[in-house]
């Protein structure tokens, strides 16, 4: 089952490589992780998306609350959440693939933030699948690169990870 | 009052009521053992490895209610360390370990000794810092100290760049210490506690299982009182011996890979268990799917939340420190006027007894040749029972902790978890340290002994009259007996050969050596070294070659299905 694991940590240097060492010594899975200061800049909050059995998610956020500088800890997939997720993708566009291009990222309300004589980097936002099916839609032999943030979420309504 | 990095380390360390350091100096520690010069109040012991530095401040702090100190140089310093660290991390002992680094501007310059500790030392410690300001060091210290004896305890490193340990700054030690991402629990959950006690008084076979926690939580007087309270039986684990005074008669040994037969019979055969400090390690309880076959409630208690549930499913988890859960359930049964139902425990008993008098502990003897287990029976004769016994990770091992009964807690120091040939000697240099006067041996091997055997120079130095027991069967034992039994007698590279003459080479350090040849001589020998107060003895015993250690359940198996003896092979 895939999880997204939000935790707020210390600021200092090295957390990120406690977290990382973490699941890389148990063995546990990441599929993304993000990590960015907080409006309390000695705080940063993490997004971690796993996956694994409710045994192995169990153990994955005991264990994170067992680190020293790990402040909270929440599954955040556990209820009612919004995922976003950023990709900037550059891609050929010349002749006719310059109008397909834009149409497609008004259909994705994508944004072109970049362009040139051949080509545009689009911004998207979006959960996991709707980056996925951009990237589906578009011909694999324009995109010249692609950009991933990782997952960010937060829980809906009350639920809030704070200090 | 003004002082430099390197003043203010050894101040902290006074400030901490520190006795011992053990460590060993090199470059980048040169202020602080500068600083150690110019004061009497910390005594530094100048170990032969700094991995005899760590272990012998873990020997220190397993053998009494501190914490352990060491301190080590940069570079190989640190590296000669882990081991040492991850020994301590696995069995939870709270220590402090201070290393020095290359000078900040020097970091990432690949610099003479430079090795990135912390990134090193992080998968084997509690937690560990790089102080880079003079000004942090103080309250980094105190936080190491803190971290490292609260909650489940470990090992916390604080790693200090040369000129940090040089710069100058104002000191004064912090009274106490706040951290908003850590906060242990201490008090178990009050309705757990009672949904525990409800069960314990319900059960029909019930059984009390206890590890290392009980050791380091010093619970082992509630521990006794509690067990007392409901007539059950009892054992404790490798790592909690002596948590349980092993010569009561609800005491059913040890449990696990070399348990006896009745504490696994009951571990498996119970409807209620009661783990307390344990973890259900793979070495107690064999393979958890054959484990969980049987059903039973567990209750396990806890400090740590990431040990409940994670091998096998709990029914009523109770995170806590083990003295103060002890103490809520001992005080909700005195409350209340239920008891355990006499007739139904009685019948229980009954089974437990029947599973004893297999006698699973029991050995053929000889007159011609040394049997291992009568060398730790006579151990346990000559001193009383109540010695501090230390030893290093083989079959040896498994024989002090199955022979000798551990009636006291503290008094039996080994590598549980990461299980470390080499551990013995220093163990017992600092248990010695901690208690001077006490008699203090060391159960080893003539493999695990040559791991740490230029600490015999440490010893001389320090006067430690330790007594060094050598099971010595010129076989890296338990190899062997692995090999004999699942590997079709191929004894690869499990031999000693070329070995010391040990009672020639102890007296090289300047120490006493015996060689013994003949059980009759054993007890002899024994008394004769304990008798020599002052001296260290290494007593080299040359014992029968193809012994094994049984009990057994092989890797992978389950409880029920032991080995008891070389006929059932």
């Amino acid at each position: 089952m895939r999880h997204v694991i939000s935790l707020l940590i210390e600021n200092e240097s090295g957390a990120l490589s406690r977290v990382s060492g973490l699941f890389s010594a148990r063995g546990y899975n990441i599929e993304s992780l993000t990590v960015a200061p907080t409006e309390d800049a000695s705080m940063s909050r993490m997004t971690i998306v796993t996956s694994g059995s409710d045994d192995i998610i169990e153990q994955i956020t005991k264990q994170l609350n067992k680190l020293v500088e790990v402040i909270k800890v929440v599954d955040i997939s556990e209820s009612a959440h919004i995922e976003r997720e950023l990709m900037i993708t550059k891609v050929r566009a010349t002749g006719k693939d310059r109008d397909e291009m834009k149409r497609m990222a008004d259909i994705f309300r994508a944004r072109v933030i970049d362009v040139t004589d051949t080509s545009y980097v689009i911004e998207l936002t979006g959960n996991q699948s709707k980056l996925d099916a951009f990237i589906d839609a578009i011909e694999p032999a324009l995109i010249l690169e692609i950009v991933r943030s990782g997952v960010c979420g937060i829980g809906r309504g009350d639920r809030i990870l704070k200090v | 009052m003004v002082l430099t990095g390197a003043e203010i380390v050894i101040r902290c360390l006074q400030e901490e009521k520190v006795e011992y350091v053990f460590g060993y100096p090199g470059g980048a520690v040169l202020f602080i053992y500068d600083a150690l010069f110019n004061q009497d109040k910390v005594r530094h012991v100048l170990v032969r490895h700094e991995q005899a530095a760590v272990h012998a401040a873990d020997g220190f702090a397993r053998s009494t209610e501190t914490v352990g100190v060491a301190l080590v140089t940069s570079g190989p310093g640190a590296t000669n360390a882990i081991t040492g660290i991850a020994t301590a991390y696995c069995d939870s002992i709270p220590m402090v370990i201070i290393s020095g680094q290359v000078p900040t501007a020097a970091i990432g310059q690949d610099a003479f000794q430079e090795v990135d500790t912390v990134g090193i030392t992080r998968p084997c410690v509690k937690h560990n810092y790089l102080v880079k300001d003079v000004r942090d060091i103080a309250t980094t210290i105190k936080k190491a100290f803190y971290l490292a004896k609260t909650g489940r305890p470990g090992p916390v490193l604080v790693d200090i760049p040369k000129d940090v340990s040089m710069h100058k700054c104002e000191f004064e030690y912090p009274k106490e210490v706040s951290m908003r991402s850590y906060n242990p629990v201490l008090k178990g959950h009050q309705g757990q506690i009672r949904k525990a006690v409800q069960l314990l008084l319900e059960a029909k076979r019930p059984m009390i299982y206890t590890g290392g926690g009980v050791v380091l939580s010093d619970a082992a007087e509630q521990l006794t009182k509690l067990t007392r309270l409901l007539g059950f039986p009892i054992t404790n684990t490798l790592m909690g011996l002596g948590g349980y005074p092993a010569s009561d008669r609800q005491y059913l040994g040890m449990p696990g890979m070399h348990g006896t037969y009745e504490a696994n019979m009951a571990m498996h055969y119970s409807d209620v268990l009661l783990a307390i400090g344990a973890r259900f390690d793979d070495r107690v309880i064999g393979d958890p799917a054959n484990f969980a076959e049987e059903p039973r409630k567990i209750i396990h208690v806890d400090i740590d939340p990431s040990s409940i549930s994670k091998r096998v499913r709990v029914d009523v988890p109770i995170v806590g420190d083990v003295k103060e859960v002890l103490e809520e359930m001992i005080r909700q049964i005195e409350a209340s006027s239920a008891r355990p139902d006499v007739e139904t425990v009685g019948t229980w008993w009954k089974q437990v007894d029947e599973w004893r008098r297999r006698e699973c502990m029991k050995f053929k003897n000889s007159d011609e040749i040394i049997k291992p287990q009568f060398v730790i029976q006579k151990l346990w004769e000559v001193t009383g029972g109540d010695a501090f016994i230390t030893s290093d990770v083989g079959q040896h091992q498994m024989w002090a902790s199955q022979y000798y009964r551990f009636d006291k807690p503290r008094r039996w120091l080994n590598s549980g978890g990461l299980g470390t040939m080499g551990v013995g000697l220093p163990y017992a240099m600092g248990a010695q340290l901690a208690h001077l006067g006490s008699q203090v041996a060391c159960v080893t091997g003539e493999a695990s002994i040559q791991m740490n055997i230029q600490e015999l120079s440490t010893c001389k130095q320090f006067r430690l009259p330790i007594k060094i027991v050598n099971l010595n069967n010129r076989y890296l034992g338990m190899v062997r007996q692995w090999q004999q039994l699942f590997h079709g007698e191929r004894y690869s590279e499990s031999y000693m050969d070329s070995l010391p003459d040990f009672a020639k080479l102890a007296e090289s350090y300047g120490h006493v050596g015996f060689r013994i040849e003949k059980p009759a001589d054993v007890e002899g020998a024994l008394r004769e070294a304990f008798g020599r107060k002052n001296d260290l003895v290494f007593l080299d015993f040359q014992i029968d070659q193809t012994e094994n250690v049984y009990p057994m359940v092989q890797g992978g198996k389950g409880l029920t299905e032991m080995i008891l003896s070389a006929e059932d092979l």
